[in-house]
């Protein structure tokens, strides 16, 4: 018998995931919103995790399917909370199911319509940050939950302009019958005790920062773009291919926009110091005659297992410089990254075939939206305001409304996963409370 | 002489900096001198006193301010070079034409030193309108625009435009007198304050409500240093553009060449107007403008800004205009269009030196708009 009253978890990456399962591992009813087709986040866009180096798929997958399959979690993807009224104990949420275009009962997610699809290959894939193109009917990436397909809205030929040739390719295709382009928008209303806010971060767009090429030369790409190259199910099945060619002088320059109130990102991101280590590991893996630089202000691995890892990619013949480059132009087939090396005192070029942008970590830019919705506040830097920042780090000003992950500010996997089970055990004793005053 | 660090440290607040070495980086004039802005930077921080004359490179910043744009913690490294430069100018031990410029500047209102007098010989018998007579748009010339023989086309050529458009404008005359953008980057803040307040009683006495300029380098500091309240400051570009989208300026020749474009410090970097110049050259007929690898935020200072028309800084072989016109060329382009006085002098006589001319020309865009006409 599940217990009530229920929880309503907003986000479907690892914080959301994370305290999904707490909870509903304690016999509350969660239901669990996630914008996108699939849960999975940021994380599962990740190739490896520091300092560990463990397949970021390979050990998120299983609590996907996890809250997939759990009887207390009812999983709303494809879908947003549009409205919050009432208070703790007593929430009432309105979620809007988008249409998918796809009756997720009949899909068996066997992928044929998105074969037969008229725009195959033209459609940027958002996850795969835009490195491929895929279909208009699409599932996000080959592990998504649920594994069924979705229409997107802004790229099919019918959608956007009422007609996609003589027939429906993809309803041909379907041997389920599954396509639907009858499907509408649908309002659902919840009644939830407690709400947990895990909506993630957005990373800064590197133009803000000119000086770097990004937008101008195809070897200048971030972070998030080098994880979906490097990773072993990603669209070059992690091979390090620059303009169809293994790079030998890679360049990775951290802070790119942190650290700098111009951009109004004054904060340090926290995680691009070890993310840049695992990278640097990554290509000396997988290149072994790379010539690796890594230019820094600061170093900060402060984690567990975190100096320990920057001391082995140090002794894996990875250049630490530093210096924050000032500039990337062009010169002949090479790039060029002008910096100067404070330690030498004096300027420097270094060639590069690839240069990877350790971009900051923002506020998702609805950020003030879903604070708008919930009564939250915003601190300075943007980010939900936590209710006391020692002491009560999960909580807010809006009792029973609590935050879990990069939401509240930037925090690598384990310090997200240690936020989402302290905001599963706040929820927890809000639901516990309601339930014991709630009449039998 | 020996100056003490702290007090400079604190007034310009240094103690932000962490030394991440970004301004020297990117600094223009880093990559052939010894001028190393971090590390002056750090000097000033930790030791109690820096000896000014024993660092002569002081005068090879040009205040191109790409170290002031860059800067992730608000320092405005270039700004500490203008304060020591101020020291030098007081103890007078400045190079000798500096000093000619700044007398020249103090006595007859220019850097040239030639008679105030003869400030208006660019007009060449075409009457424009005295602005103290009143009007709507007060055009201040500069002083290289109104004495420098190459660069006496560019007003003339924007006499025309304005008049073609309609403006009711006028100019100061020989009352008109050097801005003082280059003075105080030269470190002579007395001097510059005079200039601020009597060019800017001059120029609210006009009435006018707004104010252009042919050089981004006046345009600079009257944007941002005059305190011109109620006046809308612009750049010739940013008006040009203007009257061309409205439909007041229109083209009736085509000018069939293949143009490459560089940004001026003082208009790009500094002060953000990188499309208005290129909106004017893709408006006129028969401009193909390509673009140099480095363009925009990423141009490449020519090393005519801070003062350092009237001095050589300490790496004379080495010019970075020599390697700019050299990228210009690798475009295939035929013209090489700037839209500053001192970028054309300093690109021109690069063109010659490198050998380029038969298939470079340097031309402001105000002469292209001018052919085209």
């Amino acid at each position: 018998m599940v217990r009530e009253p229920a929880a309503l978890v907003i986000g479907g990456g690892i914080a959301g995931i994370q305290a999904a399962l707490d909870i509903a591992d304690a016999g509350y009813q969660v239901y669990l919103v996630e914008r996108e087709p699939s849960v999975g986040g940021r994380m599962a866009q990740l190739d490896k995790t520091f300092p560990t180096l463990d397949c970021s798929s390979c050990i998120l997958t299983p609590k996907m399917v996890d809250v997939g399959n759990h009887p207390n979690i009812e999983l709303m993807t494809y879908s947003e909370v549009v409205a919050v009224e009432g208070g703790v104990g007593a929430f009432h949420a309105t979620v809007k199911k988008k249409p998918r275009y796809v009756d997720v009962d009949k899909c068996t997610g066997c992928g044929l319509c998105a074969a037969a699809c008229r725009m195959k290959g033209r459609v940027v894939s958002r996850f795969d940050e835009g490195i491929v193109k895929r279909s208009a009917i699409y599932v996000p990436f080959p592990q998504a939950v649920p594994l069924k397909y979705t229409v997107d809205p802004t790229a099919c030929l019918y959608l956007t302009r009422g007609v996609c040739g003589k027939t429906f390719k993809c309803k041909d295709a379907c041997p389920a019958d599954a396509i639907d382009f009858e499907q509408r928008e649908e309002l659902v209303d919840l009644e939830v005790g407690a709400i947990i806010v895990a909506t993630g971060f957005d990373l800064i767009d590197p133009r803000t920062k000119p000086e770097f090429g990004y937008g101008v030369y195809p070897e200048v790409m971030t972070g998030i773009e080098f994880e979906r190259l490097s990773s072993a199910s990603g669209p070059t099945m992690g091979k390090i291919i620059v303009n169809g060619k293994e790079p030998k002088d890679v360049v990775f320059i951290k802070c790119v926009g942190s650290r700098d109130p111009h951009t109004g990102v004054p904060y340090c991101s926290r995680i691009c110091c070890m993310y840049t280590a695992k990278h640097a590991h990554l290509v000396r893996d997988k290149i072994p005659d790379a010539r690796i630089t890594v230019f820094y202000m600061d170093v900060r691995a402060f984690g567990k297992g975190y100096e320990e890892f920057y001391d082995r990619v140090k002794h894996e013949r990875v250049i630490y410089r530093r210096g924050e480059p000032a500039e990337v132009y062009r010169r002949g087939d090479k790039l060029v990254v002008l910096a100067e090396d404070t330690l030498l005192g004096k300027p420097i070029e270094v060639e590069a075939d690839l240069v990877v942008l350790a971009t900051a970590v923002v506020p998702r830019t609805d950020a003030s939206e879903v604070a708008a919705l919930l009564g939250l506040e915003c601190s300075p830097d943007g980010f939900f305001q936590e209710a006391h920042p020692k002491l009560r780090p999960v909580s807010t000003s809006v009792d029973g409304v609590f935050l879990a992950g990069c939401c509240q500010g930037p925090k690598d996997i384990p310090d997200t996963v240690a936020q989402a089970k302290a905001a599963a055990s706040s929820a927890l004793v809000v639901l516990a409370q309601c339930e014991e005053t709630s009449p039998a | 002489m020996a100056l003490k660090t702290e007090p400079m440290a604190e007034q310009l607040e240094l103690f932000g900096c962490i030394q991440c070495g970004k301004c020297t980086g990117g600094c223009p004039v880093a990559r052939k001198t010894v001028l190393n802005m971090r590390s002056l930077i750090y000097h000033m921080l930790v030791e109690p006193e820096l000896d000014v004359y024993a660092h002569p490179e002081l005068w090879d910043c040009t205040c191109c301010f790409t170290c002031v744009e860059r800067c992730p913690k608000d320092v405005r490294p270039a700004e500490l070079i203008i304060s020591l430069r101020g020291q030098l100018v007081e103890s007078g031990r400045i190079p000798e034409t500096v000093g000619a410029a700044l007398m020249g500047i103090f006595r007859q209102g220019n850097p040239t030193g030639i008679a105030r007098e003869d400030r208006t010989a660019w007009v060449n018998g075409t009457p424009v309108k005295a602005a103290q007579e009143g009007c709507e748009m007060l055009y201040f010339v500069g002083c290289i625009p109104s004495y420098d023989p190459r660069v006496q086309v560019v007003p003339r050529a924007l006499v025309r435009a304005f008049t073609a458009a309609g403006l009711d404008f006028g100019i100061l005359g020989t009352e008109e007198s050097c801005c003082g953008n280059e003075v105080r980057r030269m470190g002579e803040v007395g001097l510059f304050e005079m200039l601020v307040e009597e060019n800017g009683e001059l120029i609210r006495s006009v009435g006018a409500s707004r104010l252009v300029t042919t050089s981004p380098h006046c345009f600079n500091t009257f944007r941002n240093e005059y305190g011109l309240d109620g006046i809308e400051v612009l750049h010739y570009t940013q008006l040009i553009a203007e009257l061309i989208e409205q439909g007041r300026l229109g083209f009736s020749n085509e000018v069939k060449k293949r143009v490459t474009y560089h940004d001026p410090c003082f208009l790009g970097k500094q002060n953000h107007i990188f499309d208005e110049p290129r909106a004017i050259l893709k408006a006129i007929p028969g401009v193909k403008l390509v673009e140099m690898d480095r363009n925009r935020e990423r141009s490449l200072c020519c090393e005519g800004g801070g003062g350092r028309m009237w001095v050589e800084g300490t790496n004379l072989e080495e010019r970075l205009a020599f390697q700019r016109v050299q990228e210009a060329a690798e475009t295939g382009a035929e013209i090489l269009a700037v839209a500053c006085p001192f970028c054309l002098l300093t690109l021109e006589d690069a063109v010659k030196v490198q050998g380029l001319d038969e298939r470079l020309q340097v031309m402001d865009i105000m002469e292209l708009v001018d052919l085209a006409l």
